[in-house]
């Protein structure tokens, strides 16, 4: 009695995976359909779209630098240390994966924003401000990229042999060259594999930047940005363009990150 | 060196004399690595002081604590710790680069390091690409070049392969002779402690039990934890064949064949005695004289004079049905397969 049931098991799993696979590959063609190939280069020597293109290397690769500096020393602490209200440090630290990112620009904007809790003294002391500003965009992409990083690393310390340490001390080593000479060159794939990841994030970061960052065209429109205005503006060439460039580089990030995040094969 | 702690698990007072070579013995969980941990810097003392060479490097009483980084102190670890992504050359130069060392001459006295241990032709190898008896004495080259006053070691040997055990002790006691410092390692095993050491610390517990030379804690141990660990027979000689010339007097058969300096253990319960001369005499056979009794709980040990001098140990029933006072003379036996016999 088991042959028709099971072949009609297969029929529906086949179908529903068909369906599923389709909903991932139908729009990736209907982007290389789209694809202006003739138009192609003349799109990318457009002062706006290399303006783009330009802010986003740099401000991803900014903010990934920032995150690194301010990401490392907490995954230590979070991996190292042990003290009261520690989980609740790490819950909020690993929250703007979760968070919608727009609600992360939001809340960047109470904090460092000209009226908000830190931005407001330094507003009125220097003048300075960071919403709608290249640093802006920056900070944004750092928000929701560290906790990519702190992740990785805290896995990486966690996992590591932390008697290396020791041995080194007893070495004459100071808490520097411990750090330097030891534990990071021993937690080396974690941190490459969290430092790209942190760095894709970042560049394909849109609701924090738009936020806190605005959309000025030099100065924070990004490449994701700038996909949408376009889009929005009825250029659809320059959207499709700069899209299948994003999706080429984050293939890139794929191919590099295989086997230790996303599996094989 | 002068040195004085206690802790929760180990409340010890700990005498090491300068050039000497110290064992601290005593079964797993002990506190024999917290010892050497704490003398290292690597954890705070609870209460007491550490002195070394006459420098202060801890004492609780005066808030005194020199961090592990800035003590003279060299520690070769149970599993060595050798860093995996340094050459055994760059491992080696380590502690001398974190002193402030050039780069240069740095990895020149490693080099020297490396060839005084027989490990020239393997510089550039990583730590994984090494045997257990390599890594050992890489471990050893990185704790003794930045040229320390105190040599830390645990469980030198119980990382290593069981068959290749006896000659690495052997080549760590000539090392460890030829260190001026102060050595002090921690073992569960008597005969590791018995043949590398110069002065043995026998702890149970977290509490020092007894202490003195080899010799002197395997024919009198006090108590019969102390019998039990480490009170056997320690005979050394040269062996011919399956014969060994024991030094001081007598000789010894044995089973398989060796030749070259031996240690020859016995253990005191597997000593025959009697008063009157066996029959089919034995091949292993002495006249001995009675010159000590010592009552150990259940068991009594009793010390022999003669060629060699023997430690038996019998029950309290046989002490009185053999008459064994002291004076007494007796023939004591033992079987050939109860002697072990290890390369000195």
């Amino acid at each position: 009695m088991g042959r028709p049931s099971a072949r009609l098991f297969n029929l529906v799993v086949a179908a529903l995976a068909g369906l599923g696979a389709l909903f991932f590959i139908l729009p990736l063609l209907g982007l290389l359909v789209q694809m202006p190939w003739a138009s192609t280069l003349s799109i990318l020597a457009n002062p706006s779209v290399k303006a783009a293109l330009e802010l986003s290397l740099i401000a991803s690769l900014a903010s990934t630098a920032l995150a690194c500096l301010l990401g490392i020393p907490l995954a230590w602490v979070l991996a190292r240390l042990r003290f009261p209200g520690k989980g609740l440090l790490r819950g909020i630290t690993t929250l703007p994966m979760v968070l919608p990112p727009v609600v992360g620009g939001v809340a960047l904007l109470l904090a460092f924003g000209r009226r908000g809790l830190v931005g407001e003294p330094v507003a009125t002391a220097t003048g300075l401000g960071l919403p709608f500003t290249t640093p802006g965009v920056i900070v944004a992409e750092a928000f929701v990229a560290m906790p990519f990083l702190v992740i990785t690393v805290e896995a990486g310390l966690r996992s590591m042999d932390s008697r290396f340490e020791e041995a080194a001390r007893t070495l004459g080593a100071s808490r520097w060259t411990v750090l330097w000479r030891v534990t990071l060159p021993l937690i080396r794939p974690s941190l490459a594999a969290g430092a790209v990841l942190a760095w894709s994030r970042a560049l394909g970061e849109f609701g924090a930047t738009i936020t806190f960052a605005g959309n000025f065209p030099g100065t924070t429109q990004t490449a994701p940005l700038a996909i949408y205005i376009d889009l929005d503006s009825g250029q659809l060439p320059a959207a499709v363009v700069l899209s299948l460039l994003m999706i080429v580089v984050s293939l890139a990030v794929m191919v590099a990150l295989r086997g230790r995040y996303l599996g094989d094969g | 060196m002068r040195l004085r702690l206690g802790s929760f698990e180990l409340d010890a007072g700990l005498r090491v004399g300068a050039g000497q070579v110290t064992a601290l013995l005593g079964p797993n969980g002990a506190g024999k690595t917290t010892v050497l941990r704490t003398l290292a810097g690597l954890v705070p003392l609870a209460e007491g002081q550490v002195v070394l060479d006459g420098q202060v490097l801890e004492d609780t009483g005066r808030r005194i604590r020199v961090p592990a980084e800035r003590r003279p102190v060299g520690m070769v670890f149970q599993d060595y710790l050798l860093f995996p992504h340094l050459s055994a050359l760059e491992n080696v130069a380590f502690g001398l680069r974190a002193r402030g060392v050039g780069r240069r001459p740095a990895r020149q006295a490693a080099a020297r390091w490396l060839e005084r241990l027989g490990l020239a032709a393997q510089q550039s190898a990583r730590p994984a690409a090494l045997s257990g008896g390599q890594q050992q004495r890489v471990a050893l080259a990185r704790a003794l070049a930045t040229d320390p006053r105190m040599l830390l070691l645990d469980e030198p040997l119980s990382a290593l392969d069981v068959s290749i055990r006896a000659e690495v002790r052997h080549d760590l006691r000539r090392r460890l002779r030829d260190f001026s410092g102060v050595s002090l390692l921690v073992t569960h095993d008597p005969l590791e402690a018995i043949a590398l050491a110069d002065h043995l610390i026998v702890i149970e517990k977290g509490r020092v039990v007894q202490a003195g030379t080899p010799a002197e804690v395997t024919q009198h141990p006090r108590s019969r934890y102390v019998a039990d660990m480490v009170g056997v027979n320690l005979l050394r000689g040269r062996m011919h064949g399956d014969v060994i010339e024991i030094e001081g007097g007598g000789r010894l058969q044995v089973t398989g064949t060796g030749s070259g300096e031996v240690l020859a253990v016995i253990h005191p319960s597997s000593l025959s005695l009697w008063r009157v001369r066996p029959v089919g005499s034995p091949r292993n056979l002495w006249s001995c004289r009675v010159t000590g009794l010592d009552w150990l709980g259940d068991r009594v040990r009793i010390q022999l004079g003669g060629q060699p001098a023997l430690v038996a140990e019998v029950t309290p029933a046989a002490v009185a049905e053999l008459e064994l006072l002291e004076g007494a003379e007796v023939w004591v036996s033992v079987k050939a397969t109860e002697v072990r016999v290890y390369p000195a």
